[in-house]
């Protein structure tokens, strides 16, 4: 019973979120135009001068990475949107209400997934038509899909406990950027660890995100689960158990002081 | 205080702190089932986190909190069932419709999908909101806004109702109307706590008045009462010449027991008086003798500008102290 409501809630969360993308479909150049310039400029650009052992083209090496910095970019993004929200009201009146108050962040959530999904898409078609090759087959394929989907979840609950702890968008806008842009660049998202300096390459090769990159690369271009799968799983799901609580925690505590 | 049934709601003691600065403390409220209780007070007397605490938004540090019977600090979901809340403590969203927002909120309320559908319909009719009922709220007029907001508060049809500042920033015209809304919800049983910057919208809606200052209620009564604290009816008089004014003081405090109170900007003379008979003859004799020409003159009952003055010490549209600006 309890567990109808929480789902109908939260149905409720998302479809106002959805409506406030049909409405101002600015809100989604972060996971369509953005990421096609990515792909279109680094596959382009540096496609010609960057050259990966034992990948034909590129563009083969760099979707995973596209990938999965976009999905990043677009799970911390949540904070932002919370933060709006908490900024102007919304949250109060939410909380005056007898509804399950972690629906406002499942469907925060939630919605997000959709907007990463979006960015997958259109990635995935634009990617192709300029050299991507994913050939390891559906099942991997949608295994890759999956995988991605359920780390940006996970980074966007990180979103949510950052969005509840930092008082303004325009703060968090600025942490994000000087957080996840240097993640993504130090990983094995664009080039290879092993072609970086030592020390740094030590970390580009072990941090989540380029778990969860090298991870998706395999089932794309090879079918296979490769060496980075197990890890790459826990490190969305890992995530996912520590922040699902204490994003809600710190909500709560946000909101009710 | 009339209080002829248990109250609706009621607040015992609350004390809120926000670091250094009290914003409650020690802050006792109640409203009788049908009545209006307007909370009154400066900027940062406490007004919104007493009503905060009420409606669940806030927490206090001590103290309790009853709505319709129901602990607000022990089950707050049980009490969010039972109250409606309008104005800034909580907002409606900019960008879904006006029907939008009272559909979503009905659904919140666990209403199934056709009664929000019918409420806020019927919702929307009743407060004119029809022909915009399906443009974004962001495209709303001030006045169309705050019938919103009030629609809002009645989605679950709610026994108690907290308004925050309902009138404020509305024309005349805009505010006659709610003053009619808020009026109208009143005589069907809703219990209703408003709070206003407007002595007079107290002075019109309430049943009884609470003011409040530097978190306590500081004077509590029907808007009678608390002009009787003030002093009774007073004998005005506005002359043509601000030169005169010392004669115009003396002639007025021939005819009555108290001194004079002047207000020299705006050429006023006023005494208290006991009663009307004989007064103003009295009075227009006296001036004449003295040489003072009268452009204005009559008896006028305090309003509750004065009663704020009298009780808090400085006139309700001072600049908030800020010690206390945190609520």
């Amino acid at each position: 019973m309890t567990a109808t409501w929480w789902l109908r809630d939260s149905w409720e969360m998302v479809k106002r979120n959805l409506i406030h993308i049909r409405r101002t479909p600015e809100l989604l150049l972060d996971v369509t135009l953005s990421p096609i310039m990515f792909v279109l400029i680094f596959s382009l650009v540096m496609g010609g001068a960057i050259q990966i052992p034992g990948f034909e083209g590129y563009t083969n090496y760099l979707m995973a990475g596209i990938f999965v910095q976009t999905i990043a970019f677009a799970g911390v993004y949540t904070s932002v949107l919370l933060a709006n929200d908490l900024k102007n009201g919304m949250i109060d009146r939410f909380r005056s209400l007898p509804m399950n108050q972690s629906s406002v962040l499942f469907g925060r959530t939630v919605t997000d997934l959709f907007r990463a999904l979006l960015a997958v898409a259109i990635m995935w078609i634009v990617g192709m038509l300029v050299g991507f090759r994913p050939e390891g087959g559906v099942l991997a394929n949608a295994a890759a899909i999956g995988l991605m989907l359920l780390f940006g979840f996970a980074l966007s609950w990180v979103g949510i406990a950052a969005g509840a702890l930092v008082r303004t968008p325009e703060a968090l806008q600025g942490i994000i950027f000087a957080v996840v842009f240097p993640l993504t660049f130090v990983s094995s998202a664009f080039v290879r660890p092993a072609d970086m300096p030592d020390w740094l390459g030590w970390f580009a090769e072990r941090q989540p995100m380029s778990l969860v990159i090298d991870a998706v690369r395999d089932l794309t271009i090879t079918g296979e689960p490769g060496p980075s799968f197990v890890p790459a799983l826990l490190a969305s799901v890992i995530p996912l158990v520590v922040f699902v609580p204490l994003g809600i925690w710190l909500y709560n505590r946000r909101t009710t002081q | 205080m009339t209080m002829t049934s248990r109250p609706m709601i009621q607040a015992v003691g609350l004390h809120k702190s926000f670091g250094e600065t009290h914003a409650l403390r020690g802050l006792d409220l109640s409203v009788a089932e049908g009545t209006i209780l307007s909370v009154l007070g400066p900027n940062g007397a406490g007004k919104t986190t007493a009503v905060r605490i009420l409606t669940t938004l806030t927490r206090p540090d001590a103290g309790e909190a009853t709505v319709a019977g129901i602990d607000v600090l022990r089950h707050p979901d049980q009490a969010r069932r039972r109250i409606g809340v309008a104005g800034q403590y909580a907002s409606l969203d900019e960008v879904l419709s006006g029907s939008e927002n009272l559909r979503m909120l009905g659904r919140l309320y666990r209403l199934d999908a056709r009664t929000a559908r019918e409420r806020a319909d019927a919702l929307i009719e009743r407060f004119e909101l029809t022909d915009a009922a399906d443009r974004p709220v962001r495209t709303y007029s001030g006045g169309m806004r705050r019938r919103l907001d009030l629609a809002a508060a009645l989605m679950s049809e709610p026994p108690v109702i907290f308004l925050d500042e309902p009138t404020t920033g509305l024309d005349p015209k805009g505010r006659l109307s709610m003053w009619d809304l808020i009026g109208q919800l009143a005589k069907g049983g809703t219990t209703i706590l408003m709070t206003t910057q407007y002595l007079e919208e107290a002075d019109r809606l309430a049943d009884d008045i609470a003011v409040i200052d530097h978190g306590r209620v500081i004077a509590r009564g029907t808007a009678n009462e608390l002009k009787r604290l003030v002093g009774g009816e007073r004998l005005e008089v506005v002359i043509d010449n601000p030169r005169y004014l010392p004669e115009a003081r003396r002639a007025l405090e021939a005819i009555s027991t108290a001194s004079a109170r002047v207000d020299e900007g705006a050429k006023r003379v006023s005494v208290p008086v006991a009663s009307h008979e004989g007064v103003l003859t009295h009075a227009i004799r006296e001036l004449d003798a003295a040489g003072v020409h009268v452009d204005d003159i009559g008896f006028r009952r305090p309003t509750l500008d004065e009663v704020f003055l009298t009780v808090t010490g400085r006139p309700a549209e001072e600049a908030p102290d800020p010690a206390e600006m945190t609520s």
